[in-house]
């Protein structure tokens, strides 16, 4: 469905960062990790200033006419860009997956949206399947038993989740385990959260009982609306477990690496 | 049945503190979803993708040409003695079923399992009408003998346990006491006998409709299916027309991916192609059959843009693998057809003003459409009623106002760095609790503590030159 090998070759273009709303305003430490790890790869990275949101919550709301104009907003922001990367399977999703339909009867947009969406990548994927990099040399400073949840959208829509695994695996002192249903919904689904409080609550609950049954101290993702959702969650329950992004182990690994 | 999907998120709520109910629906989706997997991708993960996509194809191109299929299926099933009614909606089914019956003077039908049945709430409409209906697919009997509704397609009674079972079985049809669960499906076996040799006609579903030779096909796993559709006189299907597929071959793949994906079995256990009543040298089957045609709404969805539903072959896959179907479980959906399918159907089927909740009660996560045989973009059709929702006169205003707020400032420059100002201002307020519907956010979470600086401010501030 997503051939990434069969996409545009990306080596030595210029990226443009999509930091997406929630980092910019809870997590901006994971869009500054995303800019370490894309500087260490050789990379020259700019970030348009006008950016905001994609658009994904009015329009998994329904709202189509409100996410319209918001996408509308980020295809006249990245028009100029030459690939898009951004750390977030979802937001990527929603670029990649929902513009070409989002924008099918807008003629003025349309092929516009079919561009932006070729040009947009999800992190980890633009690492490893982009520009074939499997491996960054890196060293955390203290031991870390981590394992990965597997967002839905990364997961479904882009085939997520090997990438991630490859890129960590090659971190040293890092101990990898595996968590139990990783690729079961955390219960986050954006408004979803709130307007069916006790299903996605209860679904949470049975993510946060597979953190807890497992070996990891540490549960490492690629979105961070679902970050925010298990981390919340286990915090409200007392658990000290982490759940964290990727990029910021894989930024402080290679940031203790002196041999580069 | 009345029409519950209103009241969805309560209903959700209920069964999410019913321990029975989320030990027995736990249980029950996941052996599913496990013998699934195994079933489908035996001969491989290719071969299972593509038999997927083959499937798939075959349904499309079967709902493509559904008119012309109708046809041929209508006069080859008449070549083969069959006769073929078609019925607008429940009431009419019911009606020409009732005529049947009455017809023939029958007294006590037996039925084998049927979601369309349930659709159109004959066994209600018989008994009314002074007819004995008898279920015999142990499940749907465990339903009948509660006064209860089916949770599941495949699976009726997945929201009950074994003890809840045995003691129904006790207390209804006087089953000595056992925890042995064969032994239970024994005794109703014993019980059901009588039953079927005493029923005057038989009532079955469809699972295919095989257009080129006029064939009824069934799979089904006990064996009542075929003794409802062999013993007894008179047997009657009805079926919904979405069910008719071109060729024998078209079922070859069909029989195989059904089965694979609703119970991980590599074939049901009885695979029936029924090609009409008993034959002047045949000892044993019906002196009748009868075909009934079911619309119901069928060919209003065939004309909008969600036709791809129709392609559905009721496997129950997308709710074993459904989160959501997992902890709410099937009657929360409030109707007859559960889970990520039924929250796609029963608004196409019974309006979206009276199941309004169904299509949000999803994540989005996509596992259905990853599980399902013919490969439905559930989450897309979700994401359409979504937006139709929107556009209907008691949609929420205050959503709407709520949305209008967040587009303008996701739009334009000033209104986006207010926004930013008035979360991270938020940083030092001890939130635990949200107000309004927020507050749903707080009762399972704590809040993140937005951050000093914002990227953009970060990036301005010196991030933009690092490293250069």
């Amino acid at each position: 469905m997503n051939d990434q090998k069969k996409r545009v070759n990306v080596k030595g273009k210029k990226v443009s960062l999509f930091v997406t709303c929630l980092i910019d305003s809870l997590f901006p430490e994971i869009g500054v990790a995303t800019v370490k790890i894309l500087r260490r790869l050789g990379i020259d990275v700019d970030f348009p200033m006008k950016q905001t949101c994609c658009g994904q919550p009015a329009y998994n709301a329904g709202y189509r006419k409100d996410a319209l104009s918001v996408a509308e907003r980020f295809l006249y922001t990245f028009a100029g860009s030459e690939i898009i990367v951004t750390p977030s399977g979802s937001c990527a999703a929603m670029v990649k997956h929902e513009y070409p339909v989002l924008f099918k009867n807008d003629s003025k947009n349309y092929q516009r949206a079919l561009e932006i969406a070729e040009k947009t990548w999800e992190l980890s994927s633009f690492i490893v399947d982009g520009l074939g990099v499997e491996k960054m040399d890196g060293k955390l400073s203290e031991p870390c038993h981590v394992a990965f949840h597997d967002s839905c959208h990364g997961l479904r829509h882009l085939k997520l989740g090997p990438q991630v695994r490859k890129l960590i695996s090659g971190i040293q002192n890092v101990e990898i385990s595996e968590l139990n249903d990783s690729d079961s919904c955390c219960g986050f689904g954006g408004l979803f959260s709130v307007k069916m409080a006790d299903v996605s609550g209860a679904m949470l609950q049975k993510k946060i009982d597979n953190i807890i049954s497992c070996k990891a101290d540490t549960i490492l993702l690629g979105d961070s609306s679902c970050m925010m959702n298990i981390q919340g969650g286990l915090k409200k329950q007392g658990y000290t477990k982490k759940v964290t992004h990727f990029a910021l182990i894989l930024a402080e690994a290679i940031s203790n690496e002196n041999t580069i | 049945m009345k029409i519950q999907s209103e009241n969805f998120a309560k209903a959700a709520q209920k069964a999410i503190a019913d321990a029975d109910l989320q030990s027995a629906v736990s249980f029950g989706t996941n052996l599913a979803y496990t013998k699934r997997k195994s079933a489908v991708f035996v001969s491989g993960q290719d071969h299972g993708e593509q038999i997927r996509q083959q499937a798939a194809q075959i349904k499309r191109h079967a709902l493509n040409n559904l008119p012309q299929l109708l046809e041929q299926a209508e006069q080859q099933m008449q070549k083969n003695g069959i006769k073929v009614l078609w019925a607008k909606d429940a009431a009419e089914a019911n009606q020409k079923v009732l005529e049947i019956i009455q017809q023939k003077q029958a007294k006590k039908v037996i039925k084998s399992k049927s979601m369309v049945s349930e659709e159109i709430a004959m066994n209600d409409f018989l008994e009314k009408n002074g007819v004995q209906v008898i279920e015999s697919d142990l499940g749907e009997y465990i339903i009948q003998i509660s006064g209860d509704h089916p949770s599941h397609i495949v699976v009726p009674v997945v929201h009950r346990t074994k003890a809840s079972i045995r003691d129904t079985l006790m207390q209804k049809i006087g089953m000595p006491h056992t925890d042995d669960a064969q032994t239970m499906t024994h005794f109703v076996r014993g019980h059901l006998r009588k039953e079927f040799l005493e029923a005057d006609i038989g009532i079955s579903g469809g699972n295919f409709i095989i257009a080129e030779s006029g064939s009824l096909c069934l799979a089904t796993n006990e064996g009542n299916g075929r003794m409802v559709t062999s013993l007894p006189p008179v047997h009657i299907a009805v079926v919904g027309i979405e069910k008719v597929i071109p060729t024998l071959e078209d079922y070859a793949t069909l029989t195989q991916m059904l089965p694979r994906s609703a119970t991980g079995q590599s074939m049901a256990v009885y695979t029936n192609i029924i090609n009409g009543p008993r034959r002047k040298d045949e000892e044993d089957g019906p002196q009748e059959v009868y075909v009934v045609f079911l619309d119901n709404g069928r060919s209003e969805i065939y004309s909008s843009g969600y036709t791809e539903a129709l392609a559905c072959i009721r496997c129950g896959a997308c709710l074993n693998a459904c989160p959501v179907y997992r902890v709410s479980g099937g009657h929360s959906y409030g109707w007859v057809y559960p889970g990520p399918i039924g929250a796609v159907v029963t608004p196409l089927l019974v309006g979206l003003n009276k199941a309004s909740p169904l299509p949000n009660a999803s994540s989005l996560c996509g596992s259905c459409k990853q599980v399902c045989p013919v490969v439905i973009d559930i989450p897309r059709m979700l994401l359409d009623l979504r937006h139709d929702l929107t556009k209907q006169k008691k949609s929420s205003k205050t959503w709407k106002i709520g949305m209008y707020i967040w587009a303008k400032s996701n739009r334009s420059e000033k209104w986006y760095k207010m926004t930013g100002r008035l979360i991270k201002a938020s940083r030092y307020l001890p939130i635990s609790k949200l107000p309004g519907l927020l507050k749903n956010w707080t009762r399972f979470r704590e809040m993140p503590q937005p951050a000093a600086k914002s990227f953009h401010d970060i990036w301005q501030d010196g991030l933009k030159d690092e490293d250069k």
